[in-house]
């Protein structure tokens, strides 16, 4: 399939998703799409990407990522059994249970 | 009654001149007159709240009563409540009553407040404008064709309707301070980690926090006194020594030193914002507090780095919405690959559907460097921003908000637009810290202005008494819109 550039603003911009990326992160994100939602949000998140695209061009050399304000790490605790099964109450509110279980379609032969 | 401070009301309870059941009945009968216009609340359950009332005034009777025992609070639909339905204002929960509390409701619950109901709010918290609902647009109670901000905009409409007496919002990119000053109330978004998330749920993990919205910087120190501190189901949870975010409200402000950050009043603000305030720092300058100049160089990358981090979070976060063990789940499909993609799609709006598209995409292989890992990169440069101007000021002020609320469906079809209402708020998340809006006044179409104040980690008292005697000297936090 041949994709042609009719849109020179799009060719100019630091990311440019094409439709082919649109449908694999549909896919990843396991999210059902039209081929028209597929255009939209093609444009949508390429306009998106170009705000995003400012911050590329930050030098960031010798920089940590931060991923916690005070740079903390998640506490742990004793690797003991503490909560109470409450399996019942849970899987009230479930789709599909069946003897404890809950029922997705088959995916194992 | 409805114009009454918590303290003021405790009183009167205490005195017997009102009941809880009766103040409850008094704001379920508001909610029930005004609440069509505004659509600030998804649910409503009278018996519930008046069964809670009824336990209230037991308590009160036999003198085992706290400040908050018997006072009505609504809840953003965020917060998971037991037997409540809780739907986080979106489809894919449309059916989901909790199972269990989360921490802040049962922090409410043990200290005798009533529930006075879920409030509306933009889908799984993304948005700037509460038109994201799966259940309608929430109305601004000043101009019922503006938008009351968002994500927090039910909480934000109810209070300045005096449809509760206070009530809780989260904040991850400014939904508290936002619709706050949209709306002319007063909010705060505590440290990262002084609230609980447990049962609050997840849009991203690292910079969502939870605070209390009220009509004054005295009621916000009561709720957030009983919604902080240390809870061991979240691993976020910071272990403190217990504080009483009141005990500064009286402090004097004579050498107060208000940074004030040349990037927060460039071009991009509306005229009638800088105005209000401008007016709001001279107040402070009568109050005996000095001026300095400080710069956040790295801010103006906020936007950016917000829009790939928060994402990121949320497409991780959101995963667990695939109809499995709760929530929607699509009627027709051939195997699970495609129940997860119908249900998904299904059930998540635009909004939603756009940012998990963004954070899978910047989390997949060959991108991860570029995006992700470069913006949590910028993440430390703001942060690192506010440490050093911290060095030279105690709190930093600013508007909230570039304008005063827009029109519902204003911002049309372009995302981007909504994004750049957080300008001013999203850098306070990042680097974690503490942040208030409160009203200072209106601005064109005579719509409320916001003053935001942005302390250094684990202020928030400081920012209470700050807030407390600009609202002694002022009465814009007094006013209220008019309604049918």
């Amino acid at each position: 399939m041949i994709t042609y550039c009719t849109d020179f603003d799009k060719a100019f911009a630091t990311m440019s998703l094409s439709q082919a990326d649109v449908e694999k992160v549909a896919r990843l994100a396991r999210l059902a799409m039209s081929e028209a939602e597929i255009q939209t949000a093609q444009a949508q998140l390429t306009h998106i990407f170009d705000l995003i695209s400012e911050m590329q061009a930050v030098d960031t050399k010798g920089i940590e990522p931060m991923s916690h304000s005070q740079d903390l790490a998640q506490r742990l605790r004793e690797d003991v059994v503490t909560e109470v099964n409450q399996r019942a109450v849970f899987q009230a509110i479930a789709p599909q249970i069946e003897g404890g279980l809950y029922l997705v379609p088959q995916v194992i032969e | 009654m409805i114009n009454a401070t918590i303290k003021q009301l405790g009183a009167a309870l205490r005195a017997k001149q009102i009941s809880s059941v009766e103040l409850t009945q008094l704001y379920l009968d508001r909610i029930h007159q005004l609440n069509p216009q505004l659509n600030a609340f998804i649910t409503l359950n009278a018996d519930k709240s008046l069964a809670q009332a009824r336990a209230a005034d037991a308590r009160l009777a036999s003198g085992d009563a706290d400040v908050l025992t018997g006072i009505p609070i609504a809840q953003k639909d965020i917060f998971c409540a037991k037997d409540w339905l809780t739907t986080c204002g979106s489809k894919m929960l449309n059916n989901f009553v909790s199972p269990y509390d989360a921490h802040v409701i049962s922090q409410f619950n043990q200290a005798g407040a009533i529930n006075l109901g879920k409030t509306n709010m933009d889908e799984f918290a993304m948005g700037s404008s509460n038109e994201t609902s799966h259940y309608g647009s929430v109305k601004n109670p000043w101009d019922i064709q503006r938008v009351p901000g968002g994500s927090s905009g039910g909480t934000a409409a109810a209070v300045a309707a005096r449809l509760c007496v206070a009530a809780t919002g989260t904040d991850t990119g400014g939904s508290i301070r936002q619709p706050a000053a949209l709306c002319g109330i007063s909010g705060l978004k505590p440290t990262y980690g002084v609230v609980s998330r447990y049962g609050m749920i997840a849009f991203a993990s690292s910079l969502d926090q939870a605070g209390p919205m009220g009509r004054s910087a005295e009621d916000l120190a009561i709720l957030l006194n009983t919604m902080a501190g240390f809870d061991e189901r979240d691993s976020t949870s910071l272990q403190r020594e217990k504080e009483d975010y009141a005990r500064d409200l009286s402090q004097p402000l004579k050498g107060l030193r208000i940074g004030l950050p040349t990037e927060f009043f460039a071009a991009g603000m509306g005229g009638d914002v800088a105005q209000a305030v401008e007016a709001a720092i001279a107040e402070y300058k009568k109050l005996g507090a000095t001026l300095v100049d400080i710069s956040l160089p790295n801010s103006r990358l906020s936007i950016p780095v917000y829009y790939v981090l928060a994402p990121a979070e949320a497409s991780s976060n959101l995963s667990r919405f695939d109809g499995v063990r709760y929530g929607h789940r699509a009627e027709n499909y051939r195997d699970l690959t495609e129940m997860y993609e119908k249900t998904r799609a299904e059930g998540f709006g635009d909004e939603v559907k756009r940012r998990i598209m963004i954070g899978t995409y910047v989390l997949s292989h060959g991108y991860y460097d570029a995006y992700y890992l470069q913006a949590q990169k910028i993440r430390r440069l703001i942060a690192q921003d506010f440490v050093e101007a911290f060095k030279h000021c105690d709190v930093i002020m600013g508007p909230t908000s570039p304008s005063t609320a827009f029109k519902l469906g204003e911002k049309g079809d372009d995302p981007v637009q909504m994004y750049l209402s957080d300008i001013y708020t999203i850098a306070v998340n990042l680097a974690g810290l503490p942040g208030m809006s409160i009203p200072c006044g209106f601005g064109d179409n005579a719509m409320p202005v916001g003053l935001q104040i942005i302390g250094n980690y684990f202020e928030e008292a400081r920012m209470l008494n700050v807030a407390h005697q600009y609202q002694l000297a002022t009465d814009w936090h007094n006013r209220a819109p008019s309604l049918g």
